[in-house]
C-alpha cells in the first residue's frame, strides 16, 4: 500500500517541480538581456572604476608626479613588466644624493593586471585606470613611457 | 477561406493542356519534390535560428546579432560553412553503412513532413491511414542512428546510438496510444478528415479532459522521439559528445543536424493537427460572426502559428529541464507515462462511446 501512495505522490512531487522551474525560466525569458552590444554602445559603456585596464602614474597641473624612483614596483611586478631608470643627483646645498626618475617603462603586452605594484608603492604614484581598448599592430607600441618628464 | 486545390488544380490543367498525361504526372511529381525540398530547408534554417534566439532569451542573452539585421543570415552562413565543409572517412568504419545512415536519417524525416496538411488544399500525401503512415515512416530513422553509431567505429558513437533505439522504441509506444486516442475521438486515420471534423472546435476542447492529457503525453513523448533535452543522452554533449554522429562532418553532419530539427517541426505540426486543428481555424459554435472573422486569417498562418508555439514549448522545455539518466527516462515511460496512456485510452473510449464529448 505504502508503495502504491509513494508512486502517486512522487508523480505529482514531480509534475509540480516541473511546473515551477518552467514558471522560473519563462520569467527569465521576459526579463531584460544582459549581454552588451559593444561597439554600438561605446558612448553609453559603463566600465567599473576599479576595473583594470591600465596602468597609469597620474600628473599634476605641473606635470608633476609622486614617483620617487624607489623601484619597489618593478621588484613586486611577478612578469617584469616594469623597469624603472633613474639618476643619482646631488643636491648642491645640502649635498645629500636622491635618486630621480628618468624614464618609467612599462609594457602592457606582458602585464597580467594583478595589481601588485600599485600596492607596493609607497607614495600611490602609480594606478589602474578603466581604459581597456588596446588593440595594436605592433607589440612595441605596447610599450609606453608613463612618466612625462 | 482561401483553398490552395485551385492553385494546384490550376497548375495541373495547365501542364495536361500541353503534355501528355505520364509526362504532366512526372513534372508535378518533380514540381512537389523541389517544393518540399525548398520548404524543408527554410524551415530548417528558420528552426536553427528561432532556437539559438529563444535559447538565447532563456539565458539573458541576446543570441545571434551580428550576420544580417538580428543576426537573420546567421543560419544561412552556417549551411555554407556546412556545405563545404571536407567529408572525412574514418579508418577501419564501415564506409557504405557510414555513407548510407544520414540519408536514411533524412528520408524518413522527409516522408513525416510530406503527410503534413499545411493548409486548406495543400497536402501531399493524404490517404486513408495517413497518421498511421506518417508514425510508421518518422520511426524508420531509428535505424539510420543505429547504423551511424555502429558503421563509425566509436564506443560512444554506439553507446549513442544504443541509448537512442531504447528511447525511440520506448516512447514510440506513447506516441501511437495518444494518436490512438484523438484516432478514437476523430474516428479517422486521415490527416484532412481529421482536420475538416475539427471545423466545429479543436479535438482539445472537444475532447476535454483525456484530449488535454493526451496532448501533454504526446508533447513528451514527441520530445523524446526528436531527441531533443532533457530527453537529449543519445547525444548528450557533455558525456558522449554528439553520440550517433560524432565522427561525421560537412553535409553529412548538415544532414543529422537538419533532420533532428525537422522532426521537431513535424512533432509539433501533429500535435498541432491532432489537438489543435492544424490549419483549421478557431471556430467556437454559435458565435457566427466571430467564426466568420476567425475565416478571413489564413489557413496557412493558423497552422504555422499553432506549430510555432508547440516548437516553442518543446524548446521550452530543453532549456528548463536537466538531462535524464537512462534509467530515470525509461522509468517515465514505462512507470508512468505507459499506465496513464492506457487509463486515458480507456476513458476517452468511454467518453466517444457515451457521446460525453462535445
Amino acid at each position: 500500500m505504502n508503495s502504491i501512495k509513494e508512486y502517486f505522490v512522487s508523480f505529482y512531487k514531480g509534475l509540480k517541480s516541473l511546473l515551477i522551474g518552467m514558471k522560473v525560466t519563462l520569467r527569465i525569458f521576459f526579463r531584460k538581456k544582459t549581454t552588451e552590444c559593444y561597439p554600438e554602445n561605446r558612448e553609453t559603456l559603463v566600465i567599473a572604476d576599479r576595473f583594470r585596464g591600465t596602468l597609469t602614474m597620474p600628473h599634476d597641473a605641473e606635470d608633476n608626479h609622486k614617483c620617487i624612483a624607489c623601484g619597489l614596483c618593478e621588484i613586486a611586478c611577478p612578469n617584469g613588466t616594469i623597469h624603472v631608470e633613474s639618476v643619482t643627483e646631488v643636491n648642491e646645498e645640502t649635498g645629500k644624493k636622491k635618486k630621480v626618475l628618468t624614464r618609467y617603462m612599462y609594457d602592457h603586452g606582458s602585464c597580467m593586471f594583478c595589481q601588485m605594484c600599485v600596492r607596493a608603492c609607497p607614495h600611490d604614484a602609480i594606478c589602474f585606470d578603466n581604459s581597456f581598448e588596446h588593440a595594436v599592430f605592433t607589440r612595441a607600441k605596447l610599450v609606453k613611457q608613463l612618466n612625462k618628464k | 477561406m482561401f483553398d490552395f486545390a485551385v492553385v494546384t488544380q490550376w497548375v495541373d490543367t495547365l501542364l495536361r493542356s500541353f503534355l501528355p498525361d505520364q509526362a504532366a504526372l512526372l513534372v508535378e511529381f518533380l514540381l512537389v519534390g523541389l517544393c518540399l525540398l525548398t520548404a524543408y530547408a527554410l524551415i530548417a534554417l528558420a528552426l536553427i535560428y528561432g532556437e539559438r534566439k529563444i535559447c538565447a532569451w532563456f539565458q539573458c542573452r541576446l543570441g545571434p546579432n551580428r550576420v544580417g539585421p538580428y543576426g537573420l543570415i546567421q543560419p544561412v552562413a552556417d549551411m555554407f560553412k556546412m556545405l563545404i565543409k571536407e567529408l572525412i572517412d574514418m579508418n577501419h568504419s564501415d564506409k557504405f553503412l557510414f555513407r548510407v545512415a544520414p540519408f536514411i536519417v533524412i528520408i524518413s524525416s522527409v516522408l513525416a513532413f510530406g503527410c503534413i496538411p499545411f493548409a486548406k488544399g495543400l497536402e501531399i500525401l493524404d490517404f486513408n491511414v495517413g497518421i498511421f503512415f506518417l508514425l510508421a515512416v518518422s520511426s524508420i530513422g531509428i535505424v539510420g542512428i543505429l547504423l551511424a553509431g555502429w558503421s563509425s567505429n566509436n564506443k560512444f558513437s554506439l553507446i549513442g546510438a544504443m541509448r537512442s533505439g531504447a528511447q525511440m522504441i520506448s516512447y514510440e509506444l506513447s506516441i501511437g496510444l495518444t494518436i490512438l486516442t484523438m484516432v478514437v475521438l476523430s474516428g479517422s486515420m486521415q490527416l484532412s478528415t481529421i482536420v475538416e471534423s475539427q471545423a466545429n472546435g479543436w479535438f482539445i476542447f472537444t475532447g476535454h479532459i483525456p484530449a488535454f492529457i493526451a496532448f501533454v503525453i504526446y508533447l513528451i513523448a514527441g520530445t523524446a522521439e526528436t531527441n531533443r533535452g532533457p530527453f537529449d543522452l543519445p547525444e548528450a554533449d557533455s558525456e558522449l559528445t554528439a553520440g550517433y554522429h560524432t565522427e561525421y562532418s560537412g553535409i553529412q553532419f548538415g544532414f543529422f543536424y537538419l533532420a533532428e530539427y525537422l522532426n521537431m517541426f513535424v512533432v509539433a505540426a501533429v500535435a498541432a493537427t491532432l489537438f489543435w486543428g492544424g490549419w483549421m481555424p478557431l471556430h467556437i459554435p454559435g458565435f457566427d460572426n466571430f467564426n466568420m472573422i476567425m475565416d478571413y486569417i489564413p489557413s496557412l498562418f493558423w497552422f504555422f502559428g499553432k506549430v510555432a508555439l508547440m516548437i516553442f514549448i518543446i524548446m521550452w522545455f530543453k532549456w528548463t529541464f536537466p538531462r535524464l539518466r537512462i534509467d530515470q527516462l525509461l522509468r517515465l515511460e514505462w512507470k508512468y507515462l505507459l499506465p496513464i496512456n492506457l487509463i486515458n485510452l480507456m476513458l476517452m473510449v468511454i467518453i466517444v462511446v457515451f457521446g460525453l464529448h462535445f
